[in-house]
């Protein structure tokens, strides 16, 4: 199971509400 | 990390995952006052921060401590049933992780916020004398102990 990572942290905070679901916050430095 | 399917499983069902590539733009690190990588935030539904992770962690403390931080969004939101629950998932499935002490803490916190019953820290106490004795949450659980 691939993870669908999101990258517009306004739009994911939009949807964390909405559903009530928390957020992951990855901030790397690492090759994507 | 993510390859594997049962950190990505948990990630999945649990979270709204966002990644930020901080080489290309490293604003994001700024705004939620990120200052290292990897660097992990767990934040409620109201983007309020309830947990961070700064560096890398094998698979066994990695898994346990996002399950810590989903455990203190639901403690946060006085869902304790559910906090109790999933802070006693991280000492049966990760017993060995440094997260395990602080979720037992944590689950007997819970059961006592749920119920109001405060044998629920005497017997929080009681099993810090079974095991965890040397960690911190020990010592914070031994003014419960009877």
């Amino acid at each position: 199971m691939a993870i669908e990572w999101q990258t517009d942290a306004d739009e994911a905070l939009a949807e964390a509400k909405r559903s009530g679901k928390p957020l992951l916050l990855d901030f790397t430095a690492a090759p994507m | 990390m993510y390859p594997d399917s049962e950190v990505s499983e948990v990630i999945t069902e649990n979270f709204i995952p966002v990644r930020f590539d901080v080489r290309k733009d490293a604003q994001p690190m700024e705004r939620f006052g990120a200052n290292w990588t990897p660097t992990i935030l767990i934040l409620d539904s109201d983007g309020n921060e309830r947990h961070r992770i700064e560096g890398f962690l094998p698979k066994d403390d990695f898994l346990a401590q996002i399950k810590l931080g989903l455990a203190h969004a639901a403690f946060v939101a006085k869902r304790f049933d559910e906090s109790e629950r999933r802070f006693r998932e991280i000492v049966e499935k990760h017993p060995n992780s440094e997260s395990a002490p602080e979720a037992q803490y944590w689950a007997g916190v819970s059961k006592y916020k749920g119920t109001g019953n405060g044998a629920a820290l005497g017997e929080t106490a009681q099993a810090f004398q079974q095991r965890y004795q040397d960690s911190q949450w020990a010592k914070k659980a031994s003014v419960w102990a009877a």
